[in-house]
Formats: structure tokens, sequence, C-alpha cells
């Protein structure tokens, strides 16, 4: 009998004998915006497993305008004193509504499990709000991904670069033979992800800690800062015309299909390579983007969890805040989403390549220090300066700004909104 | 005699009086503290919130001007107060000239008239969402026109408005106008057929011509429907939000952003609700800048008639 299922029947034991020892069951009413087909079976993994520990599930899925308008009803009902159970919040947000003073203390569940020794730092500190635990970690999602081609790369003599230097030789390649070297989608977020990958590419993690995570002005009006929008303009070079408002799966399957050469998406493009029935390997190949592979960028999605006065559905919150972060629940999950579980030292045997490379490097650099919080994925700074950092950039990408223009309205943007 | 004695038809017919005056106030009641509330109310609370700190959720912590002098130094709302003044402009004007030169073909007692005018007043039937969507199908360069003109043999043609910067506000003007010029055309074909023919008949039997028939008499008497129209349009052009977030989601950058998304992104996806708050307060300002006048000149016209 392996430990993994000794655990398990061991916390399932655990969980009917605290059931028929307290008899308290309780509602969690959980707010999220985990819709589509593969997000919505990772749910209902979690849904399943509060209910077979006797609590219900209230679902209250808002879908559209990734997370806004769920964000919208979160406010509304966090107005009117009738916050939900547990709600879809991630990076510095949860320091905002834990300011609102809203949010429940979990350190009883946290200090129970350890969850000290199973997250990585960077991590646990995201999901604290003054030292105490106030929402728990669902998964990872690395970033600074580089989709590849390697039939047009083959068919235009180029190689796969880990460079920016190489890259440039690639793309004019790829170019040469008739394809578009970067499948490009002209929306802000997908600008800043590219955008945020070359800063910690040409930057390093000290710069990238000072310019996207602490929003230093001096450091984002550098000279190193405008060195990343000169390499942000040569990437431009080899997009094509029509990419401004494209979606991001759009240029996936640019592609898939062989029309583009390369796209830097996070790890869920994966998930679209897939359902086109492609193989890892030989129809798609995945490299972190260029001078990043000693880095990673991390979105992990998460649950705060509010004060609720109700004994049985605190009671359920507390169970749902446990789950979530046990294996079972972290592995399933994570299958289903295509990211990797956010808990350190779990059997990669499940997982598929790409997400075993981001376990390692995910372990790797948590122990060095490279391990950072995306800034185009809500995860680094207050969304006012997010936007303002989304706005410079895609005003770069739009226009014929100079880099040094670019650094300086960075600066004073940024300073603007804070 | 007469006023001390109630006969019970008397006494029930006065309660019916009551009844007759009190129940329109009755019934009104709801609807007018709900405006109350809901319009007046929330102008007043959104003002309140502009001059407070709010980030994430109301904070009435006071701090005077400071979002309005924020808000006057961002580029971006001056991108999005300029896009508006463009495509209001535009819009406003392309609209009422296609629209009155519509109706007015349209007046000529022609055949299938009926059909014609459901074609043209058909886009209107359709959200701002329909219209976004396929006009963005339509202006896109890899799928659309430039890639059907193209293939129809003309290598050089080129209609790259969507996907660049400088020109995308004027094809959210072009799908606007698409949308509503139709509906212009049936406001002001109705204010054609009210035209007393014997009028234009008494102008024929003078002599003039049929354009100045048309430019001297029958255009200066539909005052009225021009009133409607710039008001209906210009409502529609200020808060203009579905059809740029299809057609274009503000973009390229933020290119052919309008003060409605811009307000919505900074109050709702960004956390700085105080600051969105200001926005939409100039907004609110600019309106009655352009509103109150132009009804103060129409209504006091129509009180001098």
């Amino acid at each position: 009998m392996n430990p993994k299922l000794l655990r398990n029947i061991l916390a399932i034991c655990l969980a009917v004998g605290m059931l028929a020892s307290s008899a308290i069951a309780g509602e969690v009413e959980v707010l999220h915006w985990w819709t589509s087909g593969g997000e919505a079976k990772s749910v209902a993994v979690l849904k399943d497993l509060l209910e077979k520990e006797g609590h219900t599930w209230k679902d209250m899925a808002v879908a559209g305008g990734a997370g806004a308008n769920a964000m919208t009803v979160l406010k509304s009902r966090a107005v009117s004193g009738n916050p939900p159970t547990a709600a879809q919040v991630k990076g510095p947000q949860i320091q905002q509504w834990g300011d609102e003073g809203v949010l429940t203390n979990l350190d009883d569940v946290a200090m129970a499990a350890n969850w000290d020794k199973l997250l990585p730092k960077v991590v646990a500190d995201v999901m604290k709000y003054k030292g105490r635990y106030v929402a728990v970690p669902v998964n990872v999602h690395k970033i600074n991904w580089m989709w590849a081609n390697p039939e047009v790369f083959k068919k235009s003599g180029a190689k796969i670069p880990t460079t920016w230097a190489e890259f440039e030789t690639a793309a004019k390649k790829i170019q040469a033979a008739g394809f578009i070297p970067v499948g490009w989608g002209g929306q802000n977020w997908q600008e800043a992800t590219v955008w945020e990958s070359i800063v910690l590419g040409i930057g390093g993690s000290d710069f990238y800690k000072k310019a996207l995570i602490e929003a230093d002005p001096e450091a984002l009006g550098s000279a190193t800062m405008v060195k990343c929008f000169d390499t942000l303009r040569m990437v431009l070079q080899y997009i094509d015309k029509d990419a401004p408002g494209r979606d991001w799966n759009l240029a996936t399957s640019m592609v898939i299909q062989g029309k583009a050469g390369m796209q830097f998406m996070g790890d869920w493009a994966k998930g679209e390579f897939k359902a086109a029935g492609k193989k890892f390997g030989t129809d798609y190949i995945a490299m972190p983007v260029p001078e990043t592979s000693n880095g990673y960028l991390f979105n992990v999605d998460s649950f705060i969890m509010f004060n609720v006065k109700d004994a049985g559905a605190k009671k359920a919150q507390k169970a749902m805040a446990r789950l979530i972060m046990e294996p079972k629940f972290q592995e399933v999950f994570n299958i289903n989403k295509g990211s990797i579980p956010c808990r350190l030292g779990m059997s990669r045997n499940p997982f598929d390549f790409p997400a075993i490379y981001s376990f390692d490097t995910f372990e790797a650099t948590a122990a060095s220090g490279a391990l950072l919080p995306s800034m185009a994925h809500e995860m680094a700074v207050f969304p006012a300066i997010r936007g303002a950092m989304f706005d410079v950039v895609t005003n770069f990408c739009n226009s014929s700004m100079t880099s040094q223009k670019a650094a300086e309205n960075l600066a004073a943007e940024v300073k603007n909104a804070i | 005699m007469t006023s001390l004695v109630h006969t019970p038809t008397a006494r029930k017919k006065s309660l019916f009086d009551h009844l007759e005056i009190f129940l329109p106030k009755l019934v009104l009641a709801p609807t007018f503290i709900a405006g109350i509330i809901f319009v007046y109310g929330f102008i007043l609370w959104t003002a309140v919130l502009s001059f407070t700190k709010s980030r994430l959720l109301p904070k009435y912590e006071f701090v005077g001007l400071y979002q309005y002098v924020k808000l006057f130094t961002n580029d971006r709302w001056w991108v999005a107060s300029k896009n508006l003044l463009v495509f209001g402009f535009l819009f406003v004007v392309i609209c009422i000239v296609l629209g009155l030169l519509l109706a007015i073909l349209l007046d000529q007692r022609i055949r299938i008239e009926g059909a014609i005018r459901t074609i043209y007043l058909y886009p209107m039937a359709l959200s701002f969402i329909v219209t976004g969507t396929a006009w963005k199908w339509i202006l896109n360069p890899s799928l659309g026109l430039e890639r059907l003109v193209r293939q129809l043999g003309f290598e050089n043609f080129s209609f790259d408005w969507l996907v660049n910067a400088d020109m995308s506000i004027y094809t959210v003007v072009i799908a606007g106008v698409w949308q509503s010029s139709g509906f212009v055309m049936a406001l002001f074909l109705a204010g054609l057929r009210g035209i007393d023919d014997a009028i234009i008949k008494a102008a024929q039997v003078d002599g003039a011509s049929l354009p100045r028939i048309y430019w001297r008499i029958i255009i200066p008497s539909m005052r009225p429907v021009f009133f409607s129209a710039v008001i209906i349009l210009s409502h529609i052009a200020i808060k203009s939000f579905d059809l740029v977030m299809v057609l274009t989601r503000g973009g390229p950058g933020y290119s052919s952003d309008l003060p409605a998304t811009f307000m919505y992104a900074f109050a709702f996806t960004r956390s700085r609700l105080a600051f969105g708050a200001a926005s939409a307060m100039v907004m609110f300002g600019a309106v009655m800048a352009i509103i109150i006048p132009y009804l103060y000149s129409e209504l006091r016209v129509k009180r001098n008639e």
C-alpha cells in the first residue's frame, strides 16, 4: 500500500469521524469564474470532496470579463454586508480585501497542515495578510513560456532561440521563408505578458523585483528598462499587422497551423495544442522565453475566505481550506486545469512533460529566489499600478513611441497611479 | 341646507374624486422615488465619491480635487475625450444627413417602400454587440473587406483602419452609423409625412423648384424631428460602451477608448473607484454643457410660438 493511499484513507476516516462526532455540517458559498469546460470540471472536484464530508456547496459562478464581473458582484455583496464564504481572488488584491477587515483567519488550518513548509515563501506571503493566512492557493501557472512549431523552424532553417540575439536571427530566417515569426495577440494583457518576460530576462530577477513588484520609479525609468523596451520593439518587428485585438488562443492556433513560428504565452496554451490533437515534442515544443531559463514568473489562483458567523458555515469553510491544500485535490484539479500544484514535493508521475519541467523550475527557483510573481497576471502590484503599466506598454506596442519615452512615461504613470 | 346634508351618492362621488386626484400620483410615486434615488441620488453619490480616496470599495476620506487633478494629467483620459468628440460629432452629423437623405428619397412615393423601409430600419433591431461583432469581422484585414477586394484582383487594396491606431475610432463611427441611420430615417419619414400637402402645393403654384421647397420649407418645418434626433443620437454616442468593447476593445492600445470604457476600466477593473467617479462626473458635466443650452433654446422657441 503506498503512503498516499494510506493518507487518503486516513483522511477519509478522520473526516467520517469528525462528522460523527460533531454532526455540524455547513454550507459554503463559493464565488468563482471557472466556467469553461476544463475549469468547471476542476471546480467540481472540490465540490465532490466537500460533499463527501457532509457539507453543501452553493455554486456562485459569475462568468465573463476575466473575473471583472465576478469582482463587481463580490464588491456589492461585501458592501451590503453579505459576502460569500469564499471567493476567487488573487495577488495583492488579497491585501486590499484584508484592509477592509472582512477576511477570516485560517492560521489554525494552516498550522495543522504545516502550510509554511508546503508552500514556497513568496507564494505563502501572497496568501497572508499581516502574517496570518487569509487565503488558500489552488494552482500555479508558469507565465514565461515560449511555444514553438518545430516544423516552421525546420522549413526556415532556423534554430530555437535561447537568447534575444538568437531570436532575432531565427525570426529573420522565418520571415524570409514566408512565415510569421511570432503569433501575437494585440491585447494589453498579452503585450504585458511578453514585456514582463523580457524584463525578467534582460534585467534579471533583482531588477524585476525593483521594477515590477516594488514599482520603484527609478528602476522603471532606468537605462535597463530602456533596453527592455528596445527588445520589445525588436520583437514587434516580427509580428503580423492584423495582431491588434487578437485573442491569445487565435495566436496559439497560428502556431498550431504552422502559420507562425512561436508564441509567448503562459502554460494554459498547452490546452490548445492538446485540443488540436498535437503531440508534444514533434508537433510543438515549449521552452522558457529567451534568457529566462533561470527564472519563473508565477500566477497563483487562490480563494479568500470571508468572516462568516454561522458555526456550520465556519466549519465547512475550514474544511474547504484544508481540502484545497491536500494532495488529492491539488493533483486532480491541476491535471484538469493544465497548471501545477502549488504544494511542494508532490508526485510528478500523473503530469505531462511541460508540467514536469514547470515543477522542476518551480522548486529550483523557490530555492534560488528567482520565483517571482507575475505583474501581468495580477500577482505583483495593485490593480491601479498594473493598469498604468498596461497603458504604457500597450501604447508603446501600438505606436512609434521611442523606448526612452516609454520608460519615462512608465515611471510617470506609475507614480501617478500610486 | 344642501351643504349640511350629505347624500350617500354625493359622498361616494367625492371619495371617487379624491381617488381620481391621488391615483396618478400614487401610481407614479414608486417610479418617481426610484428615479430620485437611482438617478439623482446616485449622481450625487458619484459626485461625493469623486472627492474621496476610495479604491476597492467606497471610503469617505476626503481629498478635495485630487482625483480630478490626476484625471487631467492622464494621457489616456485625453485620448478618450478626444475620441468622444470625434465619434460624437461624426456619428450625429452623418446619421442625420444620411437619415434625412434616405427619408427624402423614400418619400418620393416609390414602389415597395415598405420593404425598403424595413431593410433600412432593421439594423436598429440588433444590439450593438451584434453590430460590433459583424463589423469586427468585416473590417478585419485578414478576414473581411480587404481580403475580399484583394481576392477580386486588386492586390494593393488596403483597408486596415481596425488595426491602425490612428484610424480605429472611425471604424466605431462606421458601425454606429450603419446601426442608427435607419432609425433616424424613420424619424424623418414620419416628419415628412406629417407635413401638410397644401403648403407644398402652394409653393409649387408659386413656382418654387423641388430642391428649393425641401430646403426652404420642408426641412425647416421638421425642426422638432431634428431636435429628437440630436437628443437621441447624442445620448447614444455618449453612453457608447458595448460597441467599442466588442468592435475594438478600445484598441489598438487604447487608441479607440471612450470616456465610458475609460470609466469602467478604472472604477471596476483597476480598483480606482474615486478616480473612475471623477471621470464620470466630468462626463456628466460635458453632457450637461451640451444638452442644457440646446434644451433651453429649443424650449424657449416653443414658448415664443
